[in-house]
């Protein structure tokens, strides 16, 4: 169970509260019918699917509806931070090496990296 | 390989079942082979059996990180059926159910496949409709189906609440009676069995962390052991595809997400079949030992963690309890996470990739242990001679930029 930070409600709330909806920071091409078949591709079905650090969206479905970003690890679930939408993630991938915890988390759950 | 009988057994007893054989050996790594399949689940298990039994290529190496099976091949509910809507599915999942009508007989291991029947059961009118089309679809494809109406279930399942005042009424449902389940682990240990017996080398506790690609053309791997060459590597690595295809170069069109399940304690023979419902959200069934099996939906958000929520197995039991009032008072024993690779379409990736010589089966997402005898033998034959066998070809990684994608969310039942 997550216990989640809604950056709009300033509060944390029980997962059950939220909807993941996909991966974030996704644009929708400025001109679609300029668009290779690759690109739209890519662009409809080709998700980042990271085993670390990956940003995605979620909405306080039953608390203020509003959408909003997480940093989470994706091996030890881990919710680095939650950010407003037009916002950019403090943590990424680059910035970030497994922290110490996640290494404890999948250690001791005998999840293999 | 010694084979297994009622004569066997007898003997076996003399010597208090101390000298039989071992399964498979665990040999030291070659330095070179002509296929490598990465991933030791099922379904890289059966294409080792498959490309070694028909099609002639013996220098075969199994690559698993872990243990055989210890993937989604053990963590799965164990549901098998082939009442897939759309031709190219369907072609598919039936050639894995005949396959599994004389399993037991090839592999001389009894993977206890029992056809005890399907029902996918309908609460909605639309749930109605979409069944008939799939049950006429069926047939026309010569797979076994029939639509039952809630009179028709109810004797089916006495168990279960078909009245009217049910929240969500059964209405009907759709009936598969050659689809039932099998034992997933001596799927596993069966096809380990007969692949090393014709002298693949399944090597256990062995990572792949890279691939030595040279002009768009791949000859071997590295490993946590060493490297190993072949100009031929099959992965097969379900909800870690996307990490080997990141080693590769390339992307997939797929997300990993956890996908739980969880058995009761052993109970009295009380359900002899396998009941499925896309509306309520749930499936379960009795395995031979007497726990209910159940499983239902993935949970949302990515994760390779093997474990899930617990609001997601709340609302599966939620769903059970609401088909199987009689079922409220069983206490849940065990509960675990698989990952799961799921497709933009529910339908997997058997392909060739940009790479030259490197092969992926994946995508298969919640529903990929009822395909594994039929996975294994297209992607065997396709492997051997260098060309998509004709079942496998639809499936390739390019539908998603061509666009001929094959839809089977919701067409096929549940779950997806």
């Amino acid at each position: 169970m997550f216990y989640i930070y809604c950056p709009y409600c300033g509060e944390h709330r029980e997962e059950e509260e939220f909807h993941p909806k996909g991966q974030a920071h996704i644009e929708r091409p400025k001109n679609p019918e300029e668009c290779s078949d690759e690109e739209w591709g890519d662009y409809l079905f080709f998700r980042d699917n990271p085993r670390g650090v990956h940003h995605e969206m979620w909405v306080h479905a039953v608390g203020c509806r509003k959408f909003f970003n997480i940093t989470r690890h994706t091996v030890s679930y881990e919710i680095l931070e939650t950010y407003k939408m037009g916002e950019q993630p403090s943590i990424t991938a680059a910035n970030q090496t497994q922290s110490r915890e996640a290494a404890a988390v999948s250690h001791q759950e005998g999840v293999r990296a | 390989m010694q084979r297994y009988s009622g004569f066997g057994l007898v003997k076996h007893a003399l010597s208090h079942h101390e000298n039989w054989e071992r399964q498979w050996r665990n040999p030291t790594p070659k330095k070179q082979y002509d296929v490598i399949i990465v991933g030791g689940g099922g379904h890289g298990l059966a294409t080792a059996y498959y490309l070694a039994k028909e099609f002639g290529v013996k220098n075969v190496a199994v690559i698993e990180k872990g243990w055989l099976g210890g993937g989604n091949t053990a963590r799965n509910t164990t549901i098998v059926r082939s009442n897939y809507l759309w031709d190219e599915a369907a072609a598919l999942y039936e050639h894995a159910m005949k396959l599994w009508e004389g399993l037991s007989q090839d592999l001389n291991y009894n993977v206890m496949f029992s056809q005890r029947g399907v029902l996918n059961l309908g609460h909605t009118l639309q749930d109605m409709r979409d069944i008939q089309r799939r049950v006429n679809a069926n047939r026309l494809n010569g797979i076994d189906g029939e639509v039952l109406d809630a009179k028709g279930v109810q004797e089916l399942v006495p168990i279960m609440d078909c009245s009217k005042s049910a929240r969500y009424p059964v209405m009907g449902a759709s009936w598969q009676p050659r689809a039932g389940v099998a034992r997933h682990d001596a799927v596993a240990w069966g096809y380990a069995r007969g692949a090393d017996a014709h002298g693949v080398d399944i090597l256990q506790q062995t990572e792949v962390t890279g691939f030595k690609i040279r002009d768009g053309q791949i000859y071997g791997v590295h490993t946590n052991r060493g490297d190993i060459e072949a100009k031929t590597v099959g992965c097969v690595a379900a909800g870690n595809s996307s990490v080997l295809a990141k080693m590769g170069g390339f992307n997939l069109p797929l997300e990993s997400h956890p996908l739980q399940a969880l058995v009761s304690e052993p109970i009295k023979p009380i359900l002899d079949t396998v009941v499925m419902s896309n509306h309520v959200h749930g499936y379960v069934s009795q395995s031979d030992k007497g726990d209910l099996v159940i499983g239902a939906g993935i949970d949302g958000y990515n994760g390779y963690g093997q474990r899930g929520s617990y609001p997601t197995v709340e609302h599966t039991l939620q769903a059970i309890v609401e088909m199987f009032p009689i079922f409220s008072r069983v206490r849940m024993n065990r509960q675990w996470g698989g990952i799961v690779d799921t497709c933009p379409d529910a339908c997997p990736i058997i392909s060739k990739t940009p790479v030259k010589g490197l092969y992926f089966n994946c995508g298969w997402g919640t529903g990929g242990f009822k395909a594994t005898p039929g996975s294994g033998h297209v992607f065997a034959a396709s492997l051997a001679k260098g060309e998509m066998h004709p079942i496998a070809e639809p499936f390739s990684m390019f539908r998603f930029h061509s666009g001929a994608l094959i839809d089977e969310h919701g067409a096929a039942g549940v779950a997806h």
